[in-house]
């Protein structure tokens, strides 16, 4: 974990990050900006596991944020069954959404581009149209969630799931980086320059791929477990917003897919001006703002800001 | 003929209702240098699709080291020592030359490499390719006799103990030609048996101990160089009646 000097700043990154955010519960007191840094950390998330299957192995798709609606029902579900406590929910989750992404990968990869994309586009609405007529959970009327009065160490309920998101969002990070950096990932990064030639260089590419589902799944779930208790009302809509869908995948393409910080800055950025905008000018001008980078990315920097870095530290060296 | 590495037993392809393949019948011994041609459409690529594994024959079987690997999927095979190099080349785009010949070492070849020594390995076959100077480079940005010379170096990563090279030359120049050919010589005589598909007659001619032609997906002749050249069903197959 350690090997490198880039390991060393990475973890102490992540240590300092998590840090502060704590930090900032002892002093901050306004309930906005938790709600505003939880959507950001929420965006991202969602962005680093969209890029383990869109990204890092090139399967471009619109289904990955149905898992994230998935996540939040099963945490529903889940508490309103067994009134289990939240790191539980959060396990839960990723159980049945890492399961449902194996199950999912095994009958839609082998579609490969446009035909994938639309077939996992497809599958968010079976989905979402099973969510619907689950009565248990609701069904299209939503359902609202009791979130506890006092909660302990923090001032606020809301305080408590910023810091679970905080540390859950480093987690995911860490967790697509050493993916980024294993042999897995640059066998998925062999799949995703060409499955062919990687399968004949010895890559069991339905195998990685498979992982690859699984990861994403699971990770999507754990970003939609605490959800509900953040907006404490969950209807089918609103979990399979395709909005949210949209960011999951804006993010990573404006920030670079093949690397595992491209998410990140995208998440950050987008999500960022997303926050600012909808206080200061209009909260439907946000939804433009990202329409309009996405186009401006993928024309001028398909590479997304990571590609444009390496060309530019490239052409410095030489 | 030393013991055959590679036999392929009465295989059979359909597309539909097109055969690609009718009964193939074929040997190659350990270390033998096979050079398979035959007109356009006669079912060479198929063959070697259904030996790599890309393919699935419908019938008959293929056996690698007296093992059956019909049903075995392409990385499987790659990973007992099959190793190929396609018509158009495929490089990893994303990757520098060095970081390609890492996909096989890590992979089809793992078992047979210290972890350790993975960029070594790598280093050695770009030094016998003729690609050192480009080891760093981004691949995308190859020339077309050095993205030839880089899907041949990728195909020896894996560590072979079959390259079935497929119109490694086409397009090529006549002294491109040589280089290749100089490539896959030294690479045989280390002990790697090679299936060449070619068009250019000069090199399967150079090249080849042993020929087999393909006529509409069945094997009409198989014997050395100078007596398939003299057979009047080759010339029937390539220049008509």
């Amino acid at each position: 974990m350690f090997k490198t000097r880039a390991d060393k700043i990475f973890w102490f990154t992540l240590a300092a990050v998590f840090l502060v955010g704590l930090g900032f519960t002892e002093v901050l007191a306004n309930e906005y900006y938790y709600t505003a840094v939880y959507a950001i950390l929420q965006a991202t998330m969602m962005a680093v596991a969209w890029n383990i299957l869109g990204g890092f192995t090139g399967y471009v798709n619109f289904g990955s944020a149905g898992f994230f609606a998935i996540g939040a029902y099963t945490a529903v579900a889940l508490d309103k069954w067994l009134g289990l406590p939240l790191p539980l929910l959060i396990v839960g989750s990723a159980i049945i959404c890492g399961l449902m992404g194996l199950g999912v990968g095994y009958l839609t990869l082998r579609l490969k581009g446009v035909y994938f994309a639309i077939a996992t586009l497809a599958l968010a609405i079976v989905l979402e149209t099973l969510i619907t007529n689950w009565d248990f959970v609701g069904a299209a009327r939503g359902v609202y969630i009791l979130t506890p009065e006092k909660v302990p160490f923090f001032d606020s309920y809301i305080q408590l799931l910023f810091v679970v998101m905080l540390a859950l969002t480093l987690g995911s990070i860490a967790v697509s980086r050493q993916l980024n950096d294993s042999r897995i990932g640059r066998g998925l990064a062999a799949i995703r320059d060409d499955e062919v030639a990687a399968e004949c260089a010895g890559v069991p590419t339905l195998r990685l791929k498979l992982i690859s589902t699984t990861i994403m799944g699971a990770m999507m779930g754990v970003a939609g477990a605490p959800y509900p208790f953040f907006v404490t009302f969950v209807d089918p809509l609103s979990a399979f917003n395709l909005f949210v869908a949209v960011n999951a995948i804006a993010m990573p393409l404006i920030g670079g897919t093949a690397h595992w910080i491209g998410p990140v800055i995208g998440a950050l950025l987008i999500g960022g001006a997303q926050e600012a905008i909808t206080v200061t000018i209009s909260s439907e001008l946000n939804v433009l703002v990202v329409g309009i980078m996405l186009v401006l990315f993928i024309t001028l920097a398909p590479q997304g800001i990571v590609g444009l870095v390496q060309k530019w530290m490239k052409r410095r060296r030489g | 003929m030393s013991a055959p590495i590679l036999q392929v037993r009465g295989v059979s392809k359909h597309f539909g209702g097109f055969t690609a393949l009718d009964d193939i019948e074929l040997e190659l011994g350990a270390s033998e240098r096979l050079g398979l041609i035959g007109p356009n459409g006669s079912g060479k690529t198929t063959l070697i699709n259904c030996i790599s594994g890309s393919l699935t024959n419908d019938s008959g079987s293929i056996v690698f080291k007296g093992e059956d690997i019909t049903r075995l999927a392409p990385h499987q095979r790659a990973a007992r020592g099959v190793a190929r190099s396609f018509q158009i080349p495929k490089p990893f785009r994303s990757m520098t030359v060095l970081e390609n010949l890492r996909i096989p070492l890590e992979y089809a070849a793992r078992r047979r490499t210290e972890r350790a020594r993975i960029d070594d390995d790598a280093m050695d076959v770009l030094e016998l390719i003729g690609l050192k100077d480009r080891a760093n480079d981004p691949s995308a940005g190859l020339t077309q006799v050095d993205m030839r010379k880089l899907e041949l170096a990728r195909a020896l990563a894996a560590k072979p103990k079959l390259l079935v090279s497929d119109e490694a030359m086409a397009g090529l120049s006549s002294s491109e030609v040589d280089e290749i050919l100089k490539i896959l010589l030294a690479l045989n005589a280390r002990g790697v048996a090679v299936i060449m598909i070619e068009h250019i007659m000069r090199a399967v001619m150079g090249f080849a101990q042993r020929l087999v032609v393909l006529d509409a997906g069945r094997k009409i002749a198989d014997g050395t160089p100078e007596d398939i050249i003299r057979s009047p069903d080759v010339e029937r197959a390539y220049l008509g009646e």
